[in-house]
């Protein structure tokens, strides 16, 4: 082969280089992208970051009528060409028939790494795959450490697990706090290739029948840079306003929430942070009202900056904030809004 | 209608329990501490005995794999209302090395044995957070599947199944025979009273081998290591209002 004599010839290229540019050939990774058949879900710029560390990343633009999805996925840096699949049999992205989708691609593709974003989407979707190419999974990737060895965290986040799979395939889902998202690069010309969708598709088991989904113009919980939380302490809904004016005051942040906030109807489930929830890694966490079970640590403890207001000086929460302020929410948040403001 | 329900049961360390990674990092320490049922799989016990309850279920049982102990999480599950328990028995040290993918296959052999039309579980174990099994013994069985259910309705042939989402709620509806996993708030469990633990002694309780099921337990993965994760510096608590602003603003978040 012409280039590889030339690659020979070089004296830029170790022969340790050229091994791992021969291995990064071979080495494919399908991302399947979560969207809403117009945008990307954020974290797919993560899970394309680690995807590219394990070679050649096509996407995968699965919906109904979700050719702007297509397009803006075929912006993001380090994507080498999106395939798109758009049909009916995908409305409401259904296990079941995303499932015989990739099934079918990777019959013709055969691609080493197939991997999703650690969130509603890619746990539902990755694990099923994976059974029916008799693989194994690996959930929730914190670190790749080469092709096959992969760190992970287990026990809400209080061990560190490193795991090497022995599948020729692998499957994982990657969680977006802990890998750069890529760049978006609205110049590079990178292929859309039409998947063809002859219905074979339809597994016919499941049906999508509605959803209703918390809009809101605030940045997205896992990529927010300010996030404010609240707990039980918050004592009602209304009572959220607060810590909206904070996070309007911090520059605008996402407001999240512990699951005894949910629980007492405070707010959506879709705000809940932790072990269960959403996982967090803002550059300022603020937890107002928040005691620190394990189960809520676990889902923001990678946070730069902690911040804990809380009335009671024992609570957990103080074991990991940086900043630490024992009083009463309801003075020491409205007091902070109006200093940032000013 | 009288659906047979299996409700896999996972013995885990108790949620409330600090754990702590062995000194040689090859896994956390498990002997003497206190075990409890998943959290999650008491919710899918609570949903199937309330199905009971509604007369859309006929018997429950519940399932379990791994070592002796996990006949007091079985146990446990009979209290809850549970009709009848399967253990599956895989020594401490082969099921340590076990993961969700050869689970899968237990329990879909166990449904096929059972003549199963609604297979619970939970949305994730808190020991290895994994959030598989459901997902894989639902394409081992190929059935359909419904993962992180907060509200479950049985229709005459299928399951109308509000799951929660990244963005918010949504609803499905999935043929019968399938998979659902429960989420937290599908429901509040109750709590096994004095009478149903004397009861449950006497609830029938099988015993089965992985090998009889014809299951391969080869490992796929394996583990290189389990470490601490980093200890956060220990912060300081601060004063006043102002105090804390000025501090934000100095680290350029404010």
């Amino acid at each position: 082969m012409a280039m590889s004599n030339l690659l020979l010839k070089s004296k830029f290229f170790s022969k340790n280089s050229i091994a791992r540019l021969c291995l990064q050939r071979f080495k494919s990774s399908l991302v399947v992208v979560q969207h809403d058949n117009v945008k990307f879900a954020p974290a797919t710029l993560n899970a394309v970051t680690a995807a590219s560390k394990l070679g050649e990343v096509t996407c995968l633009v699965a919906g109904h009528q979700c050719n702007q999805a297509a397009t803006e996925v075929s912006k993001i840096t380090n994507v080498k060409k999106v395939l798109l699949a758009d049909s009916e049999i995908f409305k409401g992205f259904l296990a079941e028939n995303m499932t015989n989708l990739v099934l079918k691609i990777q019959k013709q593709s055969n691609f080493t790494n197939i991997i999703s974003s650690a969130d509603s989407f890619g746990r539902n979707l990755i694990p099923r795959i994976a059974a029916m190419l008799d693989c194994a999974s690996i959930s929730d990737v914190t670190g790749i450490k080469s092709e096959d060895t992969f760190v992970r965290t287990t026990y809400a986040g209080n061990a560190i697990q490193t795991v090497r799979s022995k599948d020729n395939i692998k499957l994982i889902t990657v969680r977006g706090t802990s890998f750069e998202p890529s760049k978006l690069d609205g110049g590079a010309n990178v292929p859309i290739e039409k998947v063809e969708v002859d219905g074979s598709e339809d597994a016919k088991l499941s049906e999508f029948v509605s959803q209703d989904i918390h809009k809101s113009d605030r940045p997205e919980l896992g990529s927010a840079k300010v996030v404010v939380s609240g707990g039980r302490g918050m004592k009602s809904g209304e009572n959220f306003n607060m810590l909206y004016d904070l996070a309007d005051a911090l520059g605008g942040g996402a407001v999240g929430a512990t699951r005894a906030a949910v629980d007492a109807g405070f707010v959506p489930n879709d705000l809940q942070i932790g072990q269960t929830g959403k996982i967090v890694a803002p550059a300022l966490y603020i937890a107002v009202g928040i005691s620190g079970a394990i189960q809520h640590l676990a889902g923001m403890k990678d946070s730069k900056v902690i911040v804990a207001i809380n009335k009671d000086p024992e609570a957990p929460i103080f074991q990991v904030a940086d900043y630490g302020i024992v009083a009463d929410l309801f003075k020491v948040v409205p007091e902070m809004t109006s200093m940032l403001k000013k | 209608m009288s659906l047979r329900i299996l409700v896999g049961c996972k013995r885990v360390i108790d949620y409330a329990v600090k754990i702590r990674v062995k000194p040689d990092k090859t896994g956390v320490v498990t002997e003497g501490v206190k075990h409890s049922m998943n959290p999650f799989d008491e919710i899918a016990v609570e949903e199937a005995i309330r199905l009971k309850e509604k007369k859309v279920a006929g018997e429950i049982i519940a399932l379990s794999c791994g070592p002796s102990q996990c006949q007091e999480t079985l146990r446990t599950a009979l209290a809850m209302g549970a009709d009848k328990a399967i253990h599956v028995e895989i020594p401490s040290k082969e099921y340590d090395a076990l993961q969700p993918f050869q689970i899968s296959k237990i329990i879909a052999a166990v449904v096929k044995k059972e003549n199963i039309d609604l297979l619970l579980l939970g949305k994730q174990a808190i020991d290895d957070d994994c959030n598989q099994t459901a997902q894989m013994t639902a394409a081992q069985l190929l059935w359909p599947q419904a993962t992180f259910a907060s509200k479950l309705d049985i229709e005459k042939n299928f399951a109308l199944v509000r799951r929660e989402v990244d963005g918010g709620l949504e609803t499905i509806k999935v043929k019968l025979p399938a998979v659902v996993t429960a989420d937290l708030r599908l429901n509040e469990p109750r709590y096994a009273t004095l009478p149903n633990i004397m009861k449950a002694k006497k609830k029938p309780l099988v015993k089965l081998l992985a090998s009889s099921l014809g299951v391969d337990l080869t490992a796929r993965q394996e583990v290189v290591s389990v470490e601490d994760p980093p200890v956060r510096k220990s912060g300081h608590k601060v004063e006043s209002v102002e105090e804390l602003v000025k501090d934000l603003k100095k680290l350029g978040l404010a």
